[in-house]
């Protein structure tokens, strides 16, 4: 890439192409697609976490005016063969976990509160509503397991025929962790409560069938359109290229949205079915339902060092309570966990255990930054009750076990089964953390550690973090020369939000030398391109944006051979100007685009690689906690975070604020809390606590570019992760520090103002 | 969540609304600013055969001041209170608590007397009309009546409005200059219910002795009410940071507070503590 | 029961339209799936997120907590009427250039909401912005952003009200 010519792009804070609808009221959402005959869907749930049906009765709803339908397990069998397709696992399908799969409608069983049982079809959402509450279900109670304990005993059973609920234990090891005798060891168990995404747009599906050509397509979809393509095809016996799946403008996904969830056949099985379209809209309350949770895990943790406070080993078990089946992608959290829990640190001995739980619970997918908020939560935790234990400031204790650049690449522990090894990529960790020490003003600040002030407890805390990013297995690109002379930019990641198209049209721009205004960017849906991958792991500009460099090269190529023949000049002769205009070298002739090339000349490009990349950073908090009340307020945030090469820097930062925030509403607000019987108690943004405007005004991020990832052409590396996984173990660090002298030691998130009153509270007794 | 099928009408007249809400026997609601009752039809909470949307009545959206206090009409908005500027002297408490009620848009839409016939135990207007010693004026088919606040709310979402009636009034008693006053309430974001608040006032006398006070609870309790305990506490003394401390300890004692999943009844209780210390404190500064 | 519908009659961006609509329809629905305003989001129909804010009779409102009818020989505002066909507002230009949005769903309320705000209290200052915009969530952007471009279109509003 040639960063002088004019249209170099990449590197600048360049306004969103996007806005420019978005802000008008010009997005296209699915929700806000309407056609002729369309009718709409809604999904009755289960009421109980745990239960056998006995009978649905269907009739009344069936003849109420307006219903055009009404589909239970019973239709489904009938049309599949017998069977009721079950989602399939996307990540990592071991035997152990398929057994566990959820079927896309409760089939005799139903395991969690809002697992879908019927699926009305009306001329109007409100009319479908109605229908739901005209369907008679009976169902046998059976006893609920609603924590992970519970269980681990066994004695309630999901699956009868499985004999156990805990489907898999995944090892991370390292080195001899067993055999290390260490000088100082401390043990402790520490808790991440569930939480989720809770994007502002809920799901939601337009399903069309064209029975005449025996094809569907369906909008609405996000993250992963080819993966969800390829297990819709297969669930609906339909051939690949049957199904196209259309991004429409999304709303949100962070992970949550656009794995394939229930809804996902059930939508389509009705257009097909009853030869409309349908469209479901999911609400708030079943997104809050339905939609995948996240986060919650149990762990036992462990370090071992020297008195100097040199680490020797980390050990660990970790429980992680999966809900009542494993959906797509939920491999990935409990995964984590074992395998970075080390993080940014030299750990030279590790044995860390995680075992997935099943339990009458809405089943668990992946949330920005997916096992490694959690790990981090309880690594930083751990490592500052070290520090004080052994009387060592904690800056100090964690410079001492930051990696170094020389250190570079770093073995994680190896991850077990199947067979996962990784590394760090590269970058000089210490710096950020002094980076970051110097921004929040630690020095100044750390006299404040513990006063009282005001009625307010003063406490700092630091973290240091690794993201990985740029998932593989590969990345397709597809470039085509428009008649006007512009360039249209098809690729295989998907946009969620996070300004995808402006950040494409930068690397293309720049890639081929032409201003942004002649690039548009197509993306995530299953028409533009043979094989895409999507979003996630912090993966579509790694990934996608080497691919449009990849193809850009081709185009070039291409571009030279047909400007050769037109000139009657080698190739290698041909040079590419600006505007992709083609001249003879030497101040030859040259041809503008049109010119030279064939209407609709296209290039493909691949980027393929599995090795991952290491953002890395550190972050500070400053809190005042009022012990009256139990309420903290944030002071100040800070976190500096090297993300490799930056492609626009208004964007990294807004996905920097923003991943610190969903972080501090999982540490200090989001809860979604389940009764013993299994019902979720925070159905509604009432009793969900998302952050609003007035939490947390003081945040800084601060990007770095200084360690370009030295695994992809752009020597970009996943940042949209990063602000989220310090957070919940800074600001416990901070308020364990603030509340030194009574004596609390938070444990467990989030640190919601009851319970640290009660933590101050028990510490008084 | 769309809402349940319903019948609409929209009356001129208080009489007409009156028997429509009669002739619906129980089964009609009246609809005012909506921003309760809405939310709980979408959740399917309640499905009202008939909504009697008061928006074309006449005369109820009227603040008046008089010798005899502060009259709020039944279709007063949350921002009508918070823009009038007279408030700040002649109930500064009623513009200090309605200041935390819900958010921007609520307080456009979200009417006093639908407030208050809503009856939460966490918002703000019951908790001051209980303290002031208000008196809410109801209209039904036999007539209007008039109820002294405390007597209006049973517990969470019960009151002695019958099927046929509307407040169409709350009458504020007149707030003597000199009164010593405070609200506080803990929420757990800004705009949220009250887990905890209390609103408190004394006149005091010559002597600087606290005489006259009113202790009101929210949240921490299953409808607003007065802490006579913690009144009796006050009263009498030089309100001193000796006595405040003393009446707050008492009131954590006299609460009943529920348990729910944000706030456990001792965290309620302690948090009933210390708001009333410092509303008291701030009342005597 | 089968819902009562009736005819209404409101001006939507300055222009009357007249719709049939069912007594249970809120004002947000009928925007966007029955006059095809689908600039106006709905996130959660119980009042809490404010992606559905719109500005009736000059005060910003909850479409999801009023009903159609109760719109009936009003002004209604959505984004749609907030915007221009040739460039951005000052407002949404801030929004622009302070990365105020990312996935844009809870942006058009922000918009609304914004509006109000600056169009009755144009020096609003920063706390009273974050204190308006807390009943509008936001899952992208940590707000930040969004206060900084709403107090940047301040600018704007004063030498309108000043001109009024």
């Amino acid at each position: 890439m040639n960063p002088k010519h004019p249209f170099a792009a990449v590197g600048a804070p360049v306004e969103r192409v996007e806005d420019l609808r978005l802000l008008r009221g010009r997005g296209k959402y699915v929700d806000d697609l309407h056609c002729e005959g369309m009718l709409h869907a809604a999904i009755l749930r289960s009421p109980v976490a745990h239960g056998r049906i006995r009978a649905i009765d269907c009739a009344a709803a069936r003849a109420m005016p307006g219903v055009r339908g009404i589909f239970t397990a019973e239709d489904i069998a009938q049309t599949s063969k017998g069977s009721i397709p079950t989602i399939p696992l996307r990540a990592a399908p071991l035997p152990e976990l398929v057994r566990f799969e959820q079927p896309v409608i409760a089939h005799r069983k139903v395991r969690y509160v809002g697992e879908p049982i019927a699926l009305a079809v009306a001329d109007s959402a409100a009319l479908a509503e109605d229908a739901l509450e005209a369907i008679g279900l009976d169902i046998e109670p059976l006893p609920a397991v609603a924590g992970w304990r519970a269980s681990a005993r066994n004695d309630v059973l999901l699956f009868e025929e499985c004999a156990s609920n805990q489907p898999i234990t995944y090892t991370a090891s390292k080195g001899d962790a067993a055999s290390v005798n260490a000088a100082y060891v401390r043990r402790e168990r520490l808790r991440v409560q569930r939480h989720t995404a809770c994007c502002m747009e809920p799901r939601g599906l337009l399903a069309l069938w064209d029975g005449a050509q025996a094809k569907l397509e369906v909008s609405g979809a996000a993250k992963v359109p080819f993966a969800v393509r390829r297990a819709l095809a297969q669930c609906l016996d339909l051939p690949e290229d049957c199904v196209d799946m259309i991004e429409a403008d999304t709303g949100g996904s962070f992970g949550v949205r656009g794995e394939f969830y229930p809804e996902d056949y059930l939508v389509p099985f009705a257009a097909r079915k009853l030869n409309r379209p349908v469209k479901w809209t999911e609400d708030r309350r079943e997104n809050l339902l339905a939609s995948d949770h996240a986060r919650e895990v149990d762990m036992e943790v462990e370090i071992a060092c020297e008195k100097d406070g040199t680490i020797l080993a980390l050990r660990g078990r970790a429980w992680v309570d999966m809900g009542a089946y494993v959906r797509a992608n939920a491999s990935v959290q409990p995964c984590n966990i074992a395998q970075y829990l080390s993080g940014p640190y030299r750990v030279p001995n590790i044995h860390v255990q995680s075992t997935m739980v099943l339990t009458n619970k809405t089943p668990v997918g992946t949330y920005r930054a997916p096992g490694r908020f959690e790990a981090d939560f309880f690594r930083e935790r751990l490592f500052d009750m070290a520090a004080r234990d052994l009387a060592i400031d904690p800056v100090e204790f964690r410079r001492r076990n930051l990696l170094c650049k020389e250190e570079m690449p770093y073995p994680f522990a190896t991850l077990r089964p199947p067979e996962r090894k990784g590394e760090t990529d590269s970058g000089d960790y210490r710096i950020a953390l002094e980076r970051c020490l110097a921004e929040i003003g630690w020095a100044e600040k750390s006299r404040l550690q513990g006063r009282l002030i005001e009625g307010r407890y003063h406490g700092l805390g630091i973290g240091c973090f690794i993201e990985g990013g740029g998932a593989g297995p590969r990345e397709n690109a597809r470039l085509v020369v428009e008649p006007d002379g512009s360039v249209s930019v098809y690729v295989g990641s998907a946009n969620l939000g996070q300004g995808l198209e402006t950040v494409c049209t930068q690397i293309a721009a720049e890639a081929l030398a032409l201003p942004m205004e002649r690039i548009r960017v197509f993306h995530g849906s299953t028409a533009h391109l043979k094989e895409g991958f999507g979003s996630f792991h912090s993966r579509s500009v790694v990934m996608g944006g080497s691919a449009i460099l990849a193809a850009a090269e081709n185009l070039r190529g291409a571009i030279r051979a047909a400007a050769a023949r037109r000139l009657g000049c080698a190739v290698s002769d041909v040079v590419i100007g600006e505007g992709l205009s083609a001249s003879q070298a030497a101040g030859g002739k040259t041809l503008a685009l049109s010119e030279s090339v064939p209407q609709g000349l296209s290039a493909e490009g691949t980027f393929a690689s599995h090795h991952h990349t290491t953002a890395y950073g550190a972050a500070a908090a400053h809190v005042a906690v009022d012990a009256r009340t139990g309420r903290i307020e944030l002071l100040d945030y800070v976190m500096v975070e090297d993300i490799g090469r930056i492609i626009n820097p208004l964007t990294a930062r807004g996905q920097a604020i923003g991943a610190i925030v969903q972080g501090l509403g999982g540490t200090l607000l989001e809860n979604l809390v389940y009764d013993e019987e299994g019902q979720l108690l925070t159905a509604s943004l009432v009793d969900y606590l998302l952050p609003s405007a007035t939490d947390f005004p003081h945040i800084r991020a601060i990007l770095l570019e200084d360690s370009p990832s030295p695994h992809n052409p752009l020597g970009a590396k996943g940042g949209g992760e990063g602000g989220t996984v310090a957070v919940g173990g800074v600001v416990a660090n901070a308020v364990a520090a603030a509340l030194v002298t009574l004596g609390v030691e938070p444990r467990e998130l989030p640190l919601a103002p009851q319970r640290i009153w009660h933590l101050i509270d028990a510490a008084r007794r | 969540m769309k809402l349940p099928a319903f019948a609409y009408a929209c009356p001129e007249t208080l009489e007409e609304a009156v028997a429509l809400l009669a002739a619906g026997a129980g089964t009609a609601k009246a609809l005012s600013g909506g921003q309760s009752l809405l939310p709980t039809m979408a959740f399917r909470l309640v499905a009202p055969s008939l909504l009697v949307d008061l928006r074309k009545l006449p005369g109820l959206d009227r603040i008046s001041l008089g010798e005899d206090g502060v009259r709020l009409g039944a279709k007063v908005r949350w921002r009508d209170i918070e823009r009038d500027a007279r408030l700040a002297s002649a109930h500064p408490l009623l513009a200090r608590a309605v200041a935390h009620v819900a958010h921007y848009q609520i307080r456009n839409r979200g009417t006093v007397g639908g407030n208050l016939a809503h009856a939460d135990p966490a918002a703000e207007m019951p908790g001051v009309a209980v303290t002031c010693d208000a008196e809410l004026a109801l209209t039904g088919s036999k007539g209007t009546r008039v109820v002294r606040a405390a007597d209006f709310f049973l517990g969470p979402l019960s009151t002695v409005l019958a099927d046929d009636e509307l407040i169409v009034e709350v009458r504020l008693p007149a707030w003597p200059p000199g009164r010593r006053w405070g609200f506080e309430e803990f929420a757990l974001r800004r705009g949220d219910f009250a887990l905890a608040g209390v609103a408190a006032y004394y006149d005091p006398d010559a002597e600087g002795i606290a005489r006259n006070a009113h202790i009101g609870v929210i949240g921490a309790c299953h409808r607003a009410h007065r802490l006579a305990r913690a009144e009796a506490a006050l009263n009498g003394r030089a309100a001193d940071e000796q006595a405040i401390l003393a009446s707050a300890e008492v009131a954590a004692a006299e609460v009943d507070p529920p348990t729910d999943l944000h706030a456990s009844a001792a965290y309620r209780r302690a948090l009933v503590q210390t708001l009333l210390e410092r509303a008291l404190l701030r009342a005597a500064s | 029961m089968q819902s009562q519908t009736m005819l209404i009659r409101f001006e939507l961006n300055g222009k009357p339209v007249e719709v049939e609509v069912s007594a249970r329809t809120t004002l947000a629905d009928c925007l966007r799936h029955q006059l095809m305003q689908t600039g106006t989001h709905v996130g959660c129909e119980h009042g809490v997120c404010g992606a559905c804010t719109v500005i009736v009779a000059g005060e910003a409102v909850r479409s999801c907590l009023m009903l159609a009818v109760q719109v009936e020989g009003q002004a209604v505002t959505t984004v749609e009427g907030l915007s221009r066909e040739e460039a951005l507002t000052p407002l949404q230009a801030a929004f622009r250039k302070h990365h105020a949005l990312q996935c844009g769903f809870c942006t058009p309320g922000m918009l609304a909401t914004a509006h109000a705000l600056l169009t009755e209290d144009p020096e609003a200052d920063r706390a009273r912005i974050r204190e308006v915009l807390s009943g509008n969530l936001c899952r992208c952007t940590g707000y930040i952003p969004i206060v900084e471009a709403v107090f940047e279109a301040r600018a704007a509003y004063v030498d309108k009200s000043a001109k009024a």
